[in-house]
Formats: structure tokens, C-alpha cells, sequence
């Protein structure tokens, strides 16, 4: 009994791990594509965040300044996309690409000249990286049965960005539905020819909601590099923002239903990693690389069983361009 | 995404030749500006870079016998981004799609050991077309039926490939006795002549390259391609969907029909990519071999604008890029293979997606001269 509360919250903590950057990230997509904007660079910002965040760690020792270069470095990809897009009417799924591929190679290229690692950054030491929040009284709580082993396992000792990230969940809540200017964001992602009707410039409401994607996106590599890895390794997103914006269209652009959905892909994760090389009765052993593509096959099943027609804002993807 | 430029008729007109061939060159050189900086910021010479990349491509013939056999796998994957974008689809999937069009051409390859090549060779591209086809249909029947994300599902595709691609050469088709993960050699009988050779049996010598006879085989899929959808009422019925669904609906053409065959055709061309890497030069199924083919389908397909000419000259930039790039780093320590996907993304950037950047000015100007020309022959006329 014991045991199996040990492994339950074990997974479980692993989950909330594993979902940390997920929930940054489709979280990130969600202010952009809300706002009419698609961003399928989610991938290629997170991996900008995490090498800067790690080369500036690195160079300096300061987790902090090394996140805040995260950011700057999604927020400057954000722009880029931005540029392209709303300014110049570019195609959005192209650009997205044109920045995943743009980063997955200068990430390594940059790593390469000025690390000489083979395209690493070198281990952080411990006082480079995020930190972990230890709460008080997790010794004294774990006599207790239950509560204590939740306590020690669940909460304590998790990432600071891990409670960042759940403060933001819940202002993102808010932000979407009860402020004025998420009132905007969506209706920019619905109707923008009635947003500038109403005197309120597109772009710049466009812009804004990119800014914040750059600055979750970049807190999203951070994370990954120097919270809970230590060091940038070459293609280490592995693909979680493409994953995100897949928790995105499932849960159909809504903050509860994405968390849920983030929190199930990386609750898959937890159990792939379980399940390497165990020996299921009556099956064997299952190929490593068949747990592997777990997510992804349910990422696929999902959409094409439960989710039916995915409704995205109905401005997704359209350039906004004024009649003159 | 359309031909700009179309001022045709109104005063100071934009010739066409500026909406198809200036602005892209001037994307292009904005790229190898950034590109230029990249390289800056690594602490080397950019010009002395950039050129010698150029001459490692094409300076002289066994590059170029290289740069063309990148090429091959460009112009198949550009052509099929370019036929599903003709169907209003995104196909990020072409990666996958190409992967698994090599495993076709290979189990081909393997099981008829003896066979004349030409044979093994037409049952290889149909077996690659099959695979491609195959791996493309589920998220196009998806797209059809169900509506899921085709750029979605796609990219999920890629990741599957990529597993069982791994796990096939791993643990079941990798020759036995063997480490690496990867099948046996084929027998040198199948192997699909390389291009020096097939020109030496009418006495044209060439230097040796992975260049073989698929780059023909590119050459022809590209006038398919065109036949096909400008020719026939199959064309014309993919292209309607993609111009206009609705329309499409109500003319009795069938948009989930039409989708499906869109991206079957799509996942073959990529899977043609099996045939030139699998069958024309590495002569086994290794790991990996695709290394991108699929993303820089999709800038060749923009930069080319779906179009098979534009598609060729835009898969010749990125073989030159990928030859070029590649040697580089056995000149420069400092510079490794990642920069060229540096160099790809900035292309793709200001060539696909800021392709209007320089747009507004250009136009203008020429605008602005076409007024003062036809401002001076009235006058001159009237004088």
C-alpha cells in the first residue's frame, strides 16, 4: 500500500516535471494563436531560451540573468515572427518553420565556436541553475501517513519556474477572461475588421499577445536547461512544441482543457520512462522505441477520436490586412 | 503565396519579371547578409566562407555531380510540399513520408538479389511511392474525415517514422552479426547506376559522384507534375479545392476526395527520396538518412512557387547550399554542418515568409519610373 502510494506520487511528481515546459509553452501559444496569430516556432523559441539561458548561466553563474536571456531570446524569435507575419502578411506556418530550422541549427552553431563542446554547453554547476523551493517541515511532516509522503514526493522541492508556472496558469485564466485586454485578444483572433472598427490597431494588439509567447516560450527553455537539465544538449526540446501545440488544439484553446492535456502527455512521458525494459505479463518486453512514440500516437488518436473538428479562432493563421 | 506583381493595364505597371525573379534574389541576399553576421559572430571571414562554399559547390565537377545529387532529393520532396499546398494542404510530413519510401525501395532492393537492375529499379520507385503514399494517408483520411490538424498530425507522423524506422533497423533488419543499426549491402547488382557510369556506356566520362540515374527520374516527375495539373480534370478539380472549397462543394467536386489523393501523390514524390539515397548511393537502409529532405521541401516548394521550373532552380540553391556547407567544416574548425541549417532557415525566412519585405519599395520604384516614362513620351509626343 505503501509502496504503491510511493510509485502513484513518484509518477505524479514526475509528471508535473515533465509538463512544466509543455505548460509553458502551449500556454505561449495560446496568447498567440488567441490573438489570430499561428505560431508552429514554439519549438524553435524554447530551444533559443534554453541555449541562451544555459550560455549565460554558464558565462556568468547567474541563473537568473542566464533566464532572463531566455526570454530576451524568445522574445526577440517572437518579433521575428511578428515582423513577418503581421507586418508583412508572411505565411505563418512558414515562418514558424523558417524558425525552427533557423535555431536548431545556430543553437548548436553558436555552442560549437564558442563552448568547444560538440555542440553543448558545459554542466552547469549547481548555483547556475534554477532553484528548487524546499518548503518547511518536510521532515517533520513525513511520520505522518499519506499526507507526509505528499507532502515530501508532490510539493516539496519542486522547480521555482514549476510554481511560476501554475501562478500563470491561473493569470492566464483571468487574463483570457476577465481583463479588458484579453477581452481584445480574443476578439482580434475572431473578428479583427471589428477590433479596428472599434479604433483599436490589430497589429499592435497582435504584437503584444507575441511578447508575452517570446517571454513563456524563452521561461520554457530556461526551464528545460538550467532548472531541470543542467546544460543546453543539442535538439533538446526533442520536439515538446510541436507536443504543446498539439495539447493546444486539443484542448481547443482553453486554458483548463490544455493544462489537462499537457498534464496527460507528460503523465505518458512518466510512464514510457517506467516502462523501458520492464517485462509485462504475457507480452515481454515491449521495443523501447514503441513507448517511446507513445505521445505521439496518442497525440494523433486524440485529435482524430475525441477532439472532432477542432474550432480555432476563427482569425488563426489569416493576415489582417485593411481595406484601403 | 500567389505570383505578386499584377499590375498589368494600369499606368507605370510592375513587369513580371519583379514579383518572380528580383524580389526572391533580394530575399536571397538579405539571407547571406544575416547568414554573413552568423558567421561574423563565430569569428570568421564571411566573404572568404560564403565563397568558398560557393566553389565546394560548384566550382568544379565532382562538386557539381554532388550538389545535383542533393538537388534530386530536393526536387522530389519540393514537388510534393508544392502538390499538397496545390490542394490548399500543409505537408510538414515529407520527412516521414521519405523515410519510409527508402524502407520500400530497400525491401525491394533486399529481396530480389540477382534481378536485372532495371527491374529492381522500376519496382523500387513503385514500392517507395507505395510506402511515401502509404505514410501520408492516414493523416490526409484524418483531414479528410475527422478534420484533425493535418500540419499536426503530419509532424506526429514524422516522429512515428522516425521510431519505427529505429526499431526496424535495430531489431529486425539489421544484419546479423552486425553493431551498426542497419541492413546488409545490397547485391551491386540492383544498385541503380550512378551517373558517371551510366554515361560511360555511351563514352562520356564524368568524375565520379553519388549523382545516379533518380536526378532523370526528378527531371520527369517534374513535367508529371505539371501535366497533371494543368492538363488533366484531376488537376483541375485538386487545385479548385484548394483555391476555394466551397466552390469546389458546389461544382460537385469532393473535398475530402480530392485532399486524400492530393496528399497520396505528396507522400509518393517524398518517397522517391528512398530511391536516390537507398538505392543510388548508399546501396542499404541506414538510420537517418533523410536528414531534413522533408523541411527544405517546403522552402523549395515556396521559393519555386509550386511551380516545377521554380522548383528545380529552387532545389539547386539548397544542393548548393547543402554541398557547400558541408565542406566547410573540413576547412574551418570552428564552422560544423548545423551552419548550413542557419543558412536554410534564413532562405526560408526572408524568401518564404518575409517574401513581401521588399515588395512596397520595389514596386514603388518602379511604379514611380513607369510614371515618368509614360509622363515623357507624352510629352514627347506632343513636342
Amino acid at each position: 500500500m505503501e509502496d504503491a502510494l510511493l510509485l502513484a506520487l513518484q509518477l505524479l511528481g514526475a509528471t508535473i516535471r515533465v509538463a512544466t515546459p509543455l505548460v509553458l509553452a502551449a500556454f505561449a501559444g495560446m496568447y498567440c494563436e488567441r490573438a489570430g496569430v499561428v505560431d508552429i516556432g514554439l519549438e524553435g523559441k524554447m530551444l533559443a531560451g534554453a541555449f541562451f539561458s544555459a550560455a549565460v548561466a554558464s558565462a556568468t553563474l547567474n541563473p537568473w540573468l542566464g533566464l532572463l536571456a531566455g526570454i530576451a531570446a524568445g522574445v526577440a524569435l517572437a518579433m521575428v515572427h511578428g515582423f513577418a507575419c503581421i507586418t508583412h502578411n508572411g505565411n505563418q506556418v512558414v515562418s514558424g518553420m523558417a524558425i525552427n530550422i533557423l535555431v536548431a541549427g545556430l543553437a548548436p552553431t553558436l555552442a560549437y565556436a564558442w563552448f568547444q563542446q560538440g555542440g553543448q554547453t558545459p554542466l552547469l554547476p549547481n548555483q547556475a541553475r534554477i532553484p528548487a523551493v524546499e518548503l518547511p517541515g518536510a521532515d517533520a511532516l513525513s511520520g505522518i501517513p499519506v499526507l507526509g509522503p505528499v507532502y515530501r514526493e508532490l510539493l516539496n522541492g519542486n522547480n521555482v519556474l514549476i510554481w511560476v508556472t501554475l501562478v500563470l496558469v491561473i493569470a492566464t485564466h483571468w487574463v483570457l477572461y476577465r481583463s479588458r485586454f484579453g477581452l481584445r485578444l480574443r476578439a482580434v483572433g475572431e473578428n479583427p475588421a471589428a477590433v479596428d472598427t472599434a479604433g483599436l490597431s490589430v497589429a499592435t494588439l497582435r504584437y503584444q499577445a507575441l511578447l508575452v509567447t517570446g517571454v513563456l516560450t524563452g521561461m520554457a527553455g530556461s526551464y528545460l536547461s538550467t532548472g531541470h537539465g543542467a546544460g543546453f544538449v543539442r535538439d533538446m526540446t526533442a520536439g515538446k512544441g510541436y507536443l504543446a501545440l498539439a495539447a493546444l488544439i486539443f484542448g481547443k484553446w482553453r486554458p483548463g482543457p490544455t493544462l489537462f492535456a499537457c498534464l496527460l502527455f507528460a503523465f505518458t512521458d512518466a510512464v514510457q520512462v517506467r516502462l523501458q525494459g520492464v517485462v509485462l505479463p504475457g507480452i515481454g518486453v515491449i521495443p523501447v522505441q514503441f513507448i517511446q512514440m507513445l505521445p505521439y500516437v496518442l497525440t494523433v488518436l486524440l485529435l482524430a477520436g475525441f477532439v472532432g473538428k477542432a474550432i480555432a479562432p476563427k482569425a488563426s493563421g489569416i493576415p489582417y490586412v485593411k481595406e484601403r | 503565396m500567389l505570383l505578386s506583381g499584377s499590375g498589368k493595364g494600369q499606368p507605370g505597371a510592375v513587369p513580371g519579371w519583379v514579383g518572380y525573379a528580383l524580389l526572391p534574389v533580394l530575399n536571397l541576399v538579405a539571407a547571406f547578409v544575416l547568414s554573413g553576421l552568423v558567421i561574423l559572430v563565430i569569428g570568421e571571414n564571411p566573404v572568404d566562407v560564403l565563397s568558398l562554399l560557393l566553389s565546394e559547390a560548384l566550382g568544379y565537377p565532382e562538386a557539381i555531380g554532388y550538389t545535383l545529387y542533393y538537388t534530386t532529393d530536393y526536387i522530389f520532396t519540393g514537388l510534393a510540399v508544392a502538390i499538397a499546398f496545390h490542394c490548399g494542404l500543409f505537408n510538414i510530413g515529407g520527412e516521414g513520408q521519405a523515410y519510409l519510401g527508402g524502407l520500400g525501395a530497400g525491401l525491394v532492393a533486399l529481396a530480389l538479389t540477382g534481378w536485372p537492375w532495371p527491374v529492381v529499379a522500376v519496382l523500387a520507385v513503385l514500392a517507395s511511392a507505395l510506402f511515401g503514399a502509404a505514410w501520408a494517408f492516414i493523416p490526409a483520411w484524418l483531414q479528410a474525415k475527422r478534420g484533425s490538424h493535418i500540419v499536426i498530425t503530419t509532424i506526429m507522423f514524422n516522429f512515428i517514422a522516425a521510431s519505427i524506422m529505429t526499431w526496424l533497423l535495430v531489431d529486425v533488419l539489421i544484419r546479423p552479426g552486425s553493431q551498426s543499426p542497419e541492413t546488409r549491402e545490397f547485391d551491386p547488382g540492383v544498385w541503380l547506376p550512378s551517373m558517371d557510369r551510366a554515361l560511360g556506356w555511351f563514352g562520356i566520362a564524368i568524375p565520379a559522384s553519388p549523382l545516379n540515374l533518380s536526378f532523370l527520374w526528378a527531371l520527369a516527375c517534374c513535367l508529371l507534375f505539371h501535366i497533371f495539373l494543368r492538363r488533366t480534370r484531376w488537376g483541375y478539380e485538386l487545385r479548385t479545392v484548394g483555391r476555394n472549397e466551397r466552390a469546389a462543394v458546389y461544382a460537385g467536386i469532393s473535398p475530402a476526395r480530392n485532399i486524400v489523393i492530393a496528399m497520396l501523390i505528396s507522400g509518393a514524390l517524398a518517397g522517391f527520396v528512398g530511391v536516390n539515397e537507398i538505392l543510388g548511393v548508399q546501396h542499404r537502409v541506414i538510420l537517418n538518412f533523410t536528414g531534413g529532405v522533408g523541411f527544405v521541401g517546403i522552402a523549395v516548394a515556396l521559393m519555386g512557387r509550386n511551380h516545377p521550373v521554380g522548383i528545380i532552380l529552387a532545389a539547386l540553391l539548397f544542393g548548393v547550399l547543402a554541398q557547400g556547407g558541408g565542406q566547410l567544416s573540413f576547412e574551418y574548425p570552428t564552422i560544423n554542418r548545423e551552419l548550413v541549417m542557419v543558412i536554410q532557415g534564413l532562405v526560408i525566412l526572408f524568401a518564404g515568409a518575409m517574401e513581401n519585405l521588399f515588395k512596397p519599395q520595389v514596386e514603388a520604384l518602379f511604379r514611380r519610373r513607369g510614371a515618368a516614362a509614360t509622363a515623357d513620351a507624352a510629352t514627347g509626343g506632343r513636342g
